[in-house]
């Protein structure tokens, strides 16, 4: 396993199948997301119907492949967002210093002092539901981690001798900061964002799976699990089949996440 | 002495502005609690009546005060939608999300220290490899999957309980247990495969030290360097972890308790969220995390206690 190499394989194999799913989700499923055969309720995984069908007939590949597909999108523009938010208050809190510091990071603990599920339930409690509440409270919950790792890159950086000699040069302080600081960070701040990404799956699936994350008629990995729950026995492939998609995409973003990480430090 | 006045000065700080935080979060929400308790039917007279008694006329900075002065004396309010006080909800819940931490704690201490420092020895060696792969798909596999898939194997196929039918520990403590174990080892297993993984990191990090090859050289077995030696101090590197531990096995059981019906304070969380009951979602909220930030400071208080290095650092 050295340099993180065959984690970065299997990570990168893993995500290229469920990408590549979603994808294609987009322009082609085996059967529509919402159409009902009644004559052939719970059938077992075949040929037909890869995984199987549901209490109401439909074809679980082709709904756990659209779910997919939004699972991913929610995941990609929380953390997107996220990071573009926690580099800007990380990069203030680390080259600013002093009572800006301070404040940032005191909200930051508070914060970080409710587990990151709550913040979540607290947002979509107080928002009204729709599909980008899920957005912003999974934002709002991963702000803490992102902003803190930006904050110590930046704070290693501040004093750097490069970046001494290129503030007496005479550059400004916010070339200073994109140019001379960021890029030191980035690599860091890369393999955050890949296991953040399946962090925000994780949570994604459990507010769906508990009816306060993507909205129903889209489908949704953690919602098709919540319904596969009542007729579990009969039908366990209902529930092993998104459940399978949601930890092959959860180890994948990890494995990438951790490959660079290894690569990163060595 | 400076540093506890410190830690006590940074823990009330934080506690403040935990309550500020989630005080604002549910007074920026549009609507209006007094129409939500009569319905949109009800007469100005009556509404404004109900805001009176409610409090919610008030300036905000007034609210805000009758609220913490209320909380920190035990008074939570009414739940909206049960009409009953939160005080005796919570009191109702509470114990049943205890136990089930402790088993949680209980469970990961057991096995996740014993395999820690296991791998650590095994250091280089297939079994390492395996284990780590274990630890990735442990921490990969969310808590309600893992408990549908329990419940699949244990509750359908293997009988070993009913899932859904809880059985309260009023009625039969074996019954309890035995149902409960299913929920404890679903919340379990992410934390096993963290806490194994930072075991091992500090297990193989102190094996390095000085310390270690002048015990070695002093004629000091393998065995007796690892737990004499190594553990202690591998121990202490693991400890600020408990924080972060009991934080998520509260994030887990929020999850977990709703998929095996077990009527703790996550369950109630989630039924006061869906059933949009503020009162009763605000101070459950405030409470976890309160009990997190008392958490924290209580196990930054034990390194202190432990470790002298730190203690004399300072």
């Amino acid at each position: 396993m050295k340099n993180g190499k065959w984690e970065l394989r299997i990570g990168f194999l893993l995500a290229g199948i469920v990408i590549f799913l979603a994808v294609l989700s987009i322009f082609w499923t085996p059967y529509g997301i919402n159409e009902m055969d009644k004559t052939a309720r719970m059938t077992a995984p075949s040929l037909e119907h890869l995984f199987g069908t549901d209490n109401l007939g439909r074809d679980v590949f082709s709904r756990a492949i659209v779910g997919g597909r939004f699972t991913l999108l929610v995941a990609i523009s929380t953390v997107g967002a996220c990071t573009v938010i926690s580099t800007i208050l990380g990069l203030i809190a680390g080259y600013v210093g002093g009572a800006v510091d301070e404040v940032i990071m005191r909200l930051i603990d508070a914060v970080n002092s409710f587990p990151g599920i709550l913040i979540a339930l607290v947002i979509v409690t107080i928002m009204q539901q729709g599909n980008y509440t899920i957005v912003i409270a999974l934002c709002v919950m991963f702000i803490p981690s992102f902003t803190r790792i930006v904050r110590t890159g930046t704070l290693q950086y501040k004093d750097a001798d490069f970046v001494r000699s290129n503030k007496v040069f005479g550059d400004s302080d916010l070339r200073l900061l994109l140019v001379h600081i960021f890029p030191n960070i980035l690599p860091l701040l890369l393999s955050s964002v890949i296991v953040g990404l399946s962090n925000a799956i994780l949570a994604e699936s459990g507010m769906s799976y508990l009816g306060l994350g993507i909205q129903p008629p889209a489908p949704s990995w953690g919602r098709m699990l919540y319904e596969a729950q009542s007729f579990l026995f009969r039908a366990p492939w209902c529930a092993l089949a998104p459940g399978f998609m949601i930890v092959v995409t959860i180890v994948a973003f990890n494995c990438i996440g951790d490959g660079l990480k290894k690569r990163f430090l060595a | 002495m400076r540093y506890l006045v410190k830690k006590i000065f940074i823990l009330i700080v934080t506690m403040f502005l935990i309550s500020i935080l989630t005080f604002c979060a549910f007074h920026v929400i549009p609507g209006d609690p007094a129409q939500l308790i009569l319905g949109t039917t009800a007469s100005p007279e009556k509404l404004d009546a109900l805001r009176t008694q409610l409090g919610t006329n008030l300036p905000l900075r007034e609210q805000y005060r009758n609220w913490i002065t209320g909380f920190l004396c035990g008074d939570f309010g009414t739940s909206i939608r049960y009409s009953m006080p939160v005080k005796s909800l919570i009191e109702g819940h509470v114990t049943v999300t205890l136990f089930l931490g402790l088993m949680v704690i209980c469970l990961t201490m057991l096995v996740s220290i014993p395999l820690g420092i296991f791998t650590a020895k095994k250091r280089g060696t297939w079994v390492e490899q395996f284990l780590g792969f274990f630890n990735i798909i442990g921490l990969s596999v969310p808590g309600f999957f893992l408990s549908i898939l329990l419940m699949w194997v244990f509750g359908l196929v293997l009988h070993l309980f009913t899932p859904g039918a809880y059985v309260s520990y009023i009625d039969s403590i074996p019954g309890f247990l035995q149902y409960m174990i299913f929920p404890a080892i679903a919340i379990s297993i992410p934390e096993i495969a963290t806490l194994t993984r930072y075991v091992q990191t500090a297990v193989l990090e102190e094996m390095d030290k000085d310390y270690v090859r002048t015990a070695r050289g002093k004629g000091a077995g393998t065995e007796r360097i690892l737990y004499r030696h190594i553990l202690r101090n591998a121990i202490v590197a693991v400890i600020p972890l408990i924080g972060m531990i009991v934080g998520s096995i509260f994030s887990g059981s929020i999850i977990v308790e709703q998929v095996f019906a077990v009527p703790g304070i996550g369950r109630l969380l989630i039924s006061s969220v869906t059933g949009r009951d503020f009162p009763l979602t605000q101070t459950l909220v405030m409470y976890i995390a309160l009990i997190i930030v008392l958490t924290n400071f209580a196990v930054d208080l034990l390194i202190q206690i432990i470790d002298p290095r730190i203690r004399l650092s300072d």
